[in-house]
């Protein structure tokens, strides 16, 4: 049986468990291919005009493995903790796929509702093992298995590399230290964001992206809003930005968006307002399917090559 | 003594004000949204932040201006992004050098202890037990004669025989209720109100019906909606909006203490499409157009702000069981951006259709044959 995964949205954040945990179950994988033009031209035609691009390309991707796999795996993701939950698109994705895209009948729809933790986590593993006609041991193996891949692929983030994009253990040695955040469908996606990241790397930049600071410390500054953000992703960008203006652990924070994003516009502002209070560098660069190449490079270099001449200038005055 | 000031809310302005000033509070009165309200909160806004956020906004420095230093507002418990626009409203407006409070009343469900607070702070007189059910007995009363003058001024205008009366009538009425001092003020409005109403000469004829959906501020709030129901009056449709503030609040203040989920029937209707609440009233709007084709209205309008996230998961959903159950859809994004008379061209448009639809019907109802039709088959 094969089953296909769309490269596209929570994807990114957890591959490693998804596609172990299937592969563990004796499914064949199939994650569709690499965002390229053509899925986004797929996207576009059959998402509703308002969507953000995330959410465009995740019809595209599903378009993409439609009829080549048996199930298309669609996460509804509702809560992974219990503080917060998702974007409204995230919770309503199933629905839009079901009424936008025509012949879709093979979804595996699943239910992602796991405020309480790892027991919550393990029996909803089950059921869709159950739904797969699998076992319970069979079940607790792939488990335990996709867990242990996920942990490690954090672990990666928190020594310093990109593994999404490929981009090895980083060196501290780096002129400038970019804080870049955003969620991870956007960064980890290099053909929409139009490789942001491996573009700050290769201009000599020590790239750290809210998977590469560890959850304690952005713990540290929930309590910081009056009111905590209703999105899990959010929160972490949020906090991320907190964590960068308060050790000013990195020169300036670029910030990542997709065009008409809903919660970014509070995101953006609040991060915005900090950031000239705390007298931080601060750049949003917003994407859309229409987002060209050059506008990008011209921007990310100008504000690399202020900071590089701002640190300059901080050590004369020293 | 506070000056305190709020969101202006359709007509229900008027009873915010009483009931703050019964709580002894002096009130600045928020002015009606008019395109310059609406550009200086634009200008202050973030991009994509939607209409609803940046009409409040202007409103905001409006009333900051005129000498509020209180704002109140309500909160909300997300995944809709309407739940945080108090904080980021008090931190633009900080940053923009205004010093106020801003008091944000959450619902009852999770947060009762910081509504009590707040309510706290917003009273600032001595009042007995007979004082507070006597204040809440009246508001509530005028809300719902509020919408009711609004619902009947809705039914009656498509069927006017002279253009404009009751638009004039309803400002009327509005106009009566303001001036209420008490309970018993209020009963015999009610019936002027239903006298006033009978008094407009009317035709007689069944008017084509528009179930209007989307997300309430848009909806509730005709500076909003570039006075989209009015417009459809004039039109001769009979359109009905799903949501009114007086079922709005009970469902989401007093149902919410409860525990009871509002609006039952609309959700039970929605879930087999939507099968997750996802915040803000993406649902409800999908469960009201099911019910409206089942009453056998013509057709819906989805109101929503730009980049609206709940709406747009409705807006993908909306055409397919608009589809489904044979009624007639169009949806309708409003930003700072949308003028008037692009909206009177889609509207007429959309209404034409509409008629021309109905007229095929009844025509195949008969059992005649029809030929040449431009619309359906």
């Amino acid at each position: 049986m094969k089953i296909g995964v769309p490269r596209a949205l929570a994807y990114y954040a957890y591959y490693p468990f998804i596609n172990t945990f299937f592969e563990e179950l004796g499914l064949e994988v199939v994650v569709s291919d690499p965002t390229s033009k053509e899925i986004i031209d797929e996207g576009v035609e059959d998402a509703v005009a308002d969507a953000c691009v995330p959410v465009k390309l995740f019809h595209g991707h599903v378009k993409n493995l439609m009829g080549r796999v048996d199930y298309i795996f669609v996460p509804r993701l509702i809560r992974v903790n219990s503080e917060a939950t998702f974007c409204p698109k995230f919770l309503g994705l199933p629905d839009m796929l079901a009424c936008s895209i025509e012949n879709l009948n093979n979804m595996l729809e699943v239910r992602i509702d796991i405020a309480k933790g790892k027991r919550q986590l393990f029996s909803l593993c089950l059921s869709v093992a159950r739904k797969l006609n699998k076992g319970f041991f069979k079940a607790w193996n792939a488990y335990r298995k996709a867990k242990e891949s996920l942990e490690k692929y954090k672990l990666d983030f928190l020594k310093g590399a990109i593994p999404p994009l490929g981009i090895g253990v980083q060196e501290k040695k780096a002129e400038v230290k970019l804080g870049v955040v955003g969620y991870p469908y956007l960064l980890y996606d290099p053909y929409v964001s139009l490789d942001v990241i491996g573009k700050l790397v290769r201009m000599g930049a020590y790239v750290v992206t809210p998977e590469m600071v560890p959850e304690t410390e952005k713990r540290k500054y929930a309590r910081r809003l009056r009111k905590m953000l209703f999105w899990t992703f959010s929160n972490s960008v949020l906090r991320t930005a907190f964590h960068f203006m308060e050790t000013k652990l990195v020169d300036g924070i670029i910030h990542v968006t997709a065009f008409g994003c809903g919660p970014d516009f509070i995101v953006d502002k609040i991060m915005e307002l900090e950031a000239k209070e705390k007298n931080v560098p601060f750049l949003t660069v917003a994407f859309d399917e229409h987002t060209g190449q050059e506008g990008v490079n011209t921007r990310l270099e100008a504000f690399v090559d202020m900071l590089k001449r701002r640190k300059v200038k901080e050590a004369i005055v020293v | 003594m506070r000056k305190v000031s709020f969101p202006y809310v359709g007509n229900a302005t008027i009873t915010f004000k009483k009931l703050m000033n019964a709580f002894g509070n002096e009130v600045v009165l928020p002015r009606r949204p008019t395109e310059e309200t609406l550009s200086l909160g634009t200008k202050y806004s973030p991009e994509f932040a939607c209409l609803p956020f940046k009409i409040v906004l202007g409103t905001y420095i409006e009333a900051l201006e005129a000498g509020a230093d209180t704002l109140v507002s309500t909160g909300g418990v997300g995944p809709c992004r309407a739940g945080l626009y108090t904080t980021l409203h008090e931190k633009i407006l900080k940053s923009l050098g205004y010093e106020f409070e801003m008091i944000t009343l959450e619902p009852p469900g999770r947060h009762l202890k910081e509504l009590i607070a707040s309510i706290k702070k917003l009273v600032n007189k001595r009042l007995s037990f007979a004082d507070y059910y006597r204040i809440i007995r009246f508001a509530w009363k005028e809300l719902q004669l509020l919408d009711k003058a609004e619902k009947l001024s809705h039914k009656i205008r498509p069927l006017e025989v002279k253009k404009g009366e009751t638009t004039k009538t309803y400002r009327k009425c509005a106009e009566l209720i303001a001036q209420a001092r008490d309970y018993k003020d209020l009963l015999e409005i009610e019936r002027e109100i239903e006298l006033l109403y009978e008094r407009i000469e009317k035709k007689d004829y069944d008017p084509l019906k528009i179930g209007i959906v989307g997300e309430i501020y848009v909806v509730i709030e005709p500076a909003a909606n570039l006075e989209i129901e009015e417009m459809l009056g004039d039109l001769g449709v009979y359109a009905e909006r799903s949501m009114f503030l007086a079922s709005y609040t009970f469902y989401n203040a007093v149902m919410d203490l409860l525990r009871m989920p509002g609006e039952r029937d609309v959700k039970k209707l929605a879930s087999p499409y939507f099968k997750e609440m996802c915040g803000g009233h993406g649902r409800e709007s999908v469960g009201n157009a099911i019910l409206f084709a089942k009453r056998g209205f013509d057709g819906v309008i989805q109101l929503s702000p730009f980049t609206c996230i709940p709406e747009i998961v409705a807006k993908s959903i909306l055409p397919k069981v608009c589809a489904k159950y044979d009624i007639g859809f169009l949806s309708v994004t409003l930003d700072e951006q949308t003028g008037k008379e692009g909206l009177r061209t889609r509207i007429e448009a959309f209404v034409d259709l509409l008629a021309a639809k109905r007229k095929h019907k009844e025509a195949n109802k008969k059992g005649d044959v029809v030929y040449g039709a431009l619309f359906g088959n």
